[in-house]
């Protein structure tokens, strides 16, 4: 006789979990659709499976709002910052498919490989953004970036592609090496790696000044800093962003800052909350690097997508400053700038997507003229590059005037000035863009010749540029399909009508405070 | 039924609605919003009720709740009269654009949605009451004019503009740290945060740091007017231009500049003010003798224009910062006056340069009145408002001022400013002289002016004349809110002073024309004829309540907002000092008096 032991499984939240799974699982299936060897399925039914998937994630996400507690014994927490983060990277990762469409990078790569592994990914940020426990934060870094990694090379053809990949690989390795030692040196000094547990050990144990948590601490802002590239640690991003396909450059750009952003607010502001006086400062200053070095950096690039990397190394120090001043008003503050973020970034890199596909190239010179020949285009792109600055009108300048108010109320008045000297310089090169967007194409060369100081090096695209460089070496086709301008428009939209009614979208956020019960 | 509403967004619903015209059509949608938009601001104007000094059609809604910051918006005595300067100086250049090829052109739709949104931006800015508010429409207010310069402006444009906005935008954004500095500052613990300025203004901002957050206010508004030493965008930016839109940007974006002193700096920054207060007088007297210095010596006819700009709203801003009732109304009227009369004399530039081969420099021009008289007359009467001469309303706007900086900075600053009014009338007359008369120049083909064009004219110099001949209305309008704008700086300067002005400007409000400029009180009888003026209420009608100096039963003007509106409160005691920070004055004897003159 055979007496089997009934076995204890774990009580596991279904509900909870279901839009994780939809991503996970999602993965799975578009991958073994991708195998049917008929081109509808491939081209048409891939791609609209992984938009299914991603609506999935939102619906339940929302289906999940008000629910309150823990998954996977306490790994990850189910509350806002956990479904915000998932409805911003599902966002993100509906934009990206639809930049997709008819990309090169899909049909290289192929298209149930290069769909899954979005799915991996955007599933890797919601457990990055979701955790609650050293162990699964690294988890999630780790499934995120490596199929970023893959993604980052996946125009087999291209040389810059693949370039770009391999230097992601490496760069991005070293940073969740060195997040794991900062790990490994908290869970030394604490004994735990749960966040709260961690917390309790410090304010128990008064660990505020240990030199062991302090050691960790500081590799672990290092290691994240690598990853949402802040200056100084950003030396990837204009690199990475500039080889990668444009729509795997968007969701980078986008979906990374999401998770990573919520993932800070997490560690920072649940685990560590009683070492603010060691991080605070420390996260202030790299802030306040990345806002100068990232601004000052745009302003020379051709690039759109260099320009636009650099743009998104200041914005992350914009970011920052909800996580620096480690109060609740300060993780509102970073989580509306990061959903606002990922609109305006979107419409921004649909038009630059669109461009590159017709001349075959990103660089400025490709937009000359846009707002004669797609107006619609040259709105969406106006939109979104002066939302980035922080013009009122749009969202950008609810956001920025929110972050600016939790800085000035976390006492940190200094850095909002700086804030709002980042955000004067980039108007120079923003302007630069739209410049070159609404003068028709006879003005050409006086806007060139013009805007040659600040906007870098100007002339025809075929002559050598030097450094910064755009070679033509992309296939141009002439059609940019319907999928980009859908995604222009609107988020252009919607940068605009969020920027005039913020009102639902801010006390949405403010449900956030939900999660960070330990802070003021 | 008039809401403001209604004035702040029809710009930019005209503007919206004429993208959806057929080319053709644009510029005649864009004019017909335009003059309704002056019929309206022409309401506002009639129904503002002079006597009383509260905000008047007040409308206030939540905008972002989360954050403090309403969408308040309401007319006063310091903004009425600028949005009609507003609504008339974009009427103008719509019909201006209207008759020049790039209104007619492919891209007109955009030109006139971008004049649209300005417009929007620029009522919005004078309208509104809340900082935040004001903040979020003085930095929209630009970029507007980034656009039209960028498509249609001249020469090498995009760096100039780019100049121009971030020269601005570096004051913009130090004012938007400030400003929400200012409403974490002044919020009690445990209050929901403000940013509305009534509210502010009785909370007060702790006086340590309003001399930073001053500085942060004087650095926007300063580079906006612009003021020496920030004028560094000015030359470029405004050979950039187009001219219709120049003329609306030197005509009315500076004003926006010196109504933001008294809407926001000088109320709820009195200590800052008062500290920091030399500095700003100063600034503005080298402005005045420098931008004089430059209109005279340079050939040309556009920079003329905008260092003489430089000159002028360094008067208004002596005006202001003199913190005087006088100086203050002086600076309003002298920014109406400057502005209706730099739209004619960009025009007449426009003029000349089509008359001198499309160049705009005055060696090319000369003689031009020969052929075109109308034109010389129109132009000559422009030029005399420029230069102030006695019997235009500048005249009075100058006088006020002086007399404001007289009573109160410093009898010095008022002769050397004096200095300015003397080269004003040097560089005036050199531009029209050297222009319209002497020599026919080398490049000059002296014919009339277009019908169109006398028409256009004709607009800013019925304005100077109307204006000349009953300027009362603007200063009435002003006056009570100047008074509480300048007071609680004034306040902290020299309290028995400012007591004595609070005192002297609640009496002038009974008296009419020029016995308005009597230092005593005008007698009794004196104070029951009201000429029509602005329409609304006789201030003697509004029976005083002695004990709290409020009108007990004020008529015509819109319910007091929150709390305690900008309505006579208590604040002194015997000595003539201040009590408490606020800036609501009109004192009990002073009631008594009112209220003596009533019974």
């Amino acid at each position: 006789m055979i007496a089997l032991a009934a076995a204890k499984a774990p009580e596991i939240d279904w509900a909870g979990l279901s839009p994780l799974l939809a991503l996970l699982g999602g993965s799975v299936v578009v991958l073994m659709v991708g195998l049917m060897r008929s081109r509808a399925a491939r081209h048409g039914i891939v791609p609209a499976l992984t938009l299914a998937f991603f609506a999935a994630a939102i619906g339940l996400a929302i289906w999940q709002w008000d629910e309150r507690g823990t998954l996977m014994s306490e790994a990850l927490a189910l509350d806002p910052l956990y479904l915000f983060g998932i409805v911003g990277v599902a966002v993100a990762g509906v934009m990206a498919v639809f930049l997709s469409f008819g990309a090169a990078a899909p049909r290289e790569a192929s298209h149930g490989e290069y769909h899954a592994l979005l799915l991996v990914a955007a599933g890797g940020m919601v457990v990055f953004a979701g955790a609650q426990n050293l162990i699964t934060a690294f988890l999630g870094l780790e499934l995120l970036s490596i199929p970023l990694y893959i993604l980052a090379a996946s125009e087999l053809h291209r040389r810059r592609s693949l370039e770009s990949g391999m230097k992601y690989l490496i760069v991005g390795s070293v940073g969740s090496a060195t997040l794991l030692y900062g790990f490994a040196m908290i869970f030394g000094a604490t004994g735990t790696t749960d966040y709260a547990g961690i917390a309790a050990a410090i304010s128990r144990d008064g660990l505020a000044n240990d030199p062991l948590l302090m050691g960790g601490v500081a590799f672990a802002i290092v290691g994240l800093a690598f990853k949402a590239s802040v200056a100084p640690f950003h030396q990837w991003t204009p690199d990475v962003y500039e080889g990668a396909p444009t729509p795997v450059t968007a969701f980078m750009a986008t979906a990374t800052k999401v998770a990573t952003l919520i993932a800070m607010i997490r560690l920072f502001d649940v685990a560590l909350p009683g070492a603010s006086h060691v991080w605070g400062p420390l996260l202030a200053i790299l802030a306040a690097i990345a806002m100068i070095v990232g601004n000052v950096g745009a302003l020379g690039q051709e690039s759109m997508k260099r320009m636009l990397a650099f743009s998104s190394v200041a914005q992350a120090g914009y970011m920052l400053v909800g996580v620096v001043v480690g109060t609740q008003l300060g993780a509102e503050a970073t989580v509306f700038y990061v959903l606002a973020y990922v609109v305006m970034t979107a419409a921004a890199f649909a038009v630059i997507d669109a461009s590159e596909r017709e001349t075959g190239h990103d660089g400025g010179q490709g937009l000359v003229g846009l707002g004669q020949r797609r107006p619609l285009h040259a709105a969406a792109i106006s939109v979104a590059l002066l939302g980035l600055a922080g013009l009122p009108g749009t969202v950008g300048f609810v956001a920025k005037l929110r972050l600016v108010q939790s800085g000035v109320d976390g006492g940190y008045t200094w850095l909002m000035i700086i804030l709002v000297i980042g955000s004067m310089i980039s108007f120079v090169y923003y302007l630069g863009v739209l410049a070159r967007v609404w003068s028709t194409s006879e003005q050409t060369d006086l806007v060139a010749g013009a805007a040659g100081g600040p906007v870098g090096a100007a002339g025809p695209v075929a002559t050598d540029l030097g450094a910064a460089a755009v070679p033509a070496d992309r296939q141009t086709s002439v059609r940019t399909p319907w999928t980009t301008t859908v995604v222009a428009l609107v988020a252009g939209v919607a940068v605009v009508v969020l920027g005039i009614i913020p009102g639902p979208l801010m006390n949405a956020v403010e449900a956030v405070r939900d999660s960070l019960p330990g802070i003021f | 039924m008039l809401h403001l509403s209604i004035l702040l967004w029809l710009p930019l619903a005209v503007g919206l609605l004429g993208l959806l015209a057929p080319k053709r059509a644009a510029r005649w949608v864009a004019l017909v919003g335009g003059l309704l938009a002056v019929a309206l601001s022409v309401a506002f104007v009639l129904d503002f009720d002079s006597g009383s000094g509260l905000l008047q059609h007040v409308t206030s809604d939540a905008w972002i709740e989360a954050f403090g910051v309403r969408y308040d918006l309401a007319l006063t005595g310091l903004n009425v009269w600028l949005i009609l300067l507003t609504t008339v100086g974009f009427a103008f250049a719509t019909g201006w654009l209207a008759t020049t090829d790039d209104g007619r052109g492919d891209r007109a739709r955009q030109l006139f949605l971008h004049f649209g949104i300005a417009q929007t931006a620029v009522i919005g800015a004078l309208l509104s009451q809340d900082v935040i508010l004001f903040i979020a429409f003085f930095d929209l207010m630009l970029i507007p004019f980034f656009f039209l310069t960028v498509m249609f402006g001249n020469g090498d444009r995009v760096p100039a503009v780019i100049k121009m906005v971030v020269y601005t935008l570096v004051g913009s954004l130090l004012m938007l740290v400030a400003a929400v500095a200012i409403g974490v500052l002044s919020t009690p613990d445990g209050q929901p945060i403000s940013f509305s300025i009534q509210t502010i203004a009785e909370r007060g901002v702790p006086e340590g740091s309003q001399g930073w957050l001053f500085a942060c206010f004087a650095a926007a508004f300063l580079v906006k007017m612009p003021s020496f030493p920030f004028h560094g965008w000015l030359a470029d930016g405004y050979k950039a231009m187009p001219l219709p839109v120049l003329a609306v940007f030197s005509g009315v974006l500076s004003k926006v500049a010196a109504y933001g002193f008294l809407l926001i700096a000088l109320p709820l920054l009195p200590e800052g003010v008062a500290d920091l207060r030399w500095v700003v007088l100063i600034m503005a007297v080298i402005s005045i003798l420098y931008g004089s210095l430059i209109a005279l010596t340079t050939t040309n006819a556009r920079l003329v224009l905008a260092y003489s700009s430089v000159a002028q709203l360094g008067f208004i801003t002596l005006g202001v910062f003199s913190l005087r009732t006088d100086g203050a109304t002086g600076a309003l009227l002298q920014s109406v006056n400057h502005g209706v009369a730099v739209f004619g004399a960009f025009l007449a530039v426009a003029i000349l340069s089509q008359r001198a081969g499309g160049s705009e420099d005055l060696r090319d021009m000369g003689g031009i009145a020969t052929k075109a008289p109308i034109f010389a007359v129109f132009f000559v009467i422009v030029t005399y408002a420029v230069l102030a001469l006695p019997g235009t309303a500048n005249f009075l706007g100058e006088i006020l001022i002086l007399r404001g900086l007289w009573e109160g900075p410093s009898v010095a600053l008022a002769v050397v400013a004096s200095l300015g009014i003397a080269l004003a009338a040097v560089y005036a007359l050199r531009l029209f002289i050297l222009s319209s008369h002497n020599r026919v120049g080398p490049q000059a083909e002296p014919r009339e002016a277009s019908k169109a064009q006398l028409a256009l004219l004709a607009v800013p110099v019925v304005l100077i004349i109307a204006l000349a001949i009953h300027p009362q209305q603007t200063i009435r309008a002003a006056d009570a809110a100047a008074t509480q704008a300048v007071y609680p700086a004034a306040a902290v300067v020299d309290p028995v002073a400012a007591e004595q002005m609070a005192q002297e400007a609640a009496r002038y409000r009974n008296c009419t024309g020029w016995s308005c400029f009597r230092s005593a009180p005008p007698a009794a009888s004196d104070g029951a004829e009201v000429p029509g003026g602005t329409g609304g209420v006789p201030p003697e009608d509004i029976a005083i309540d002695p004990s709290t100096g409020q009108p007990v039963a004020p008529q015509g003007a819109a319910p007091d907002q929150g709390a305690a509106g900008e309505g006579e409160e208590i604040v002194i005691d015997e000595n003539g000092e201040v009590v408490g920070d606020d800036e609501e004055m009109v004192i009990e004897e002073d009631a008594q008096t009112i209220e003596g003159t009533n019974r």
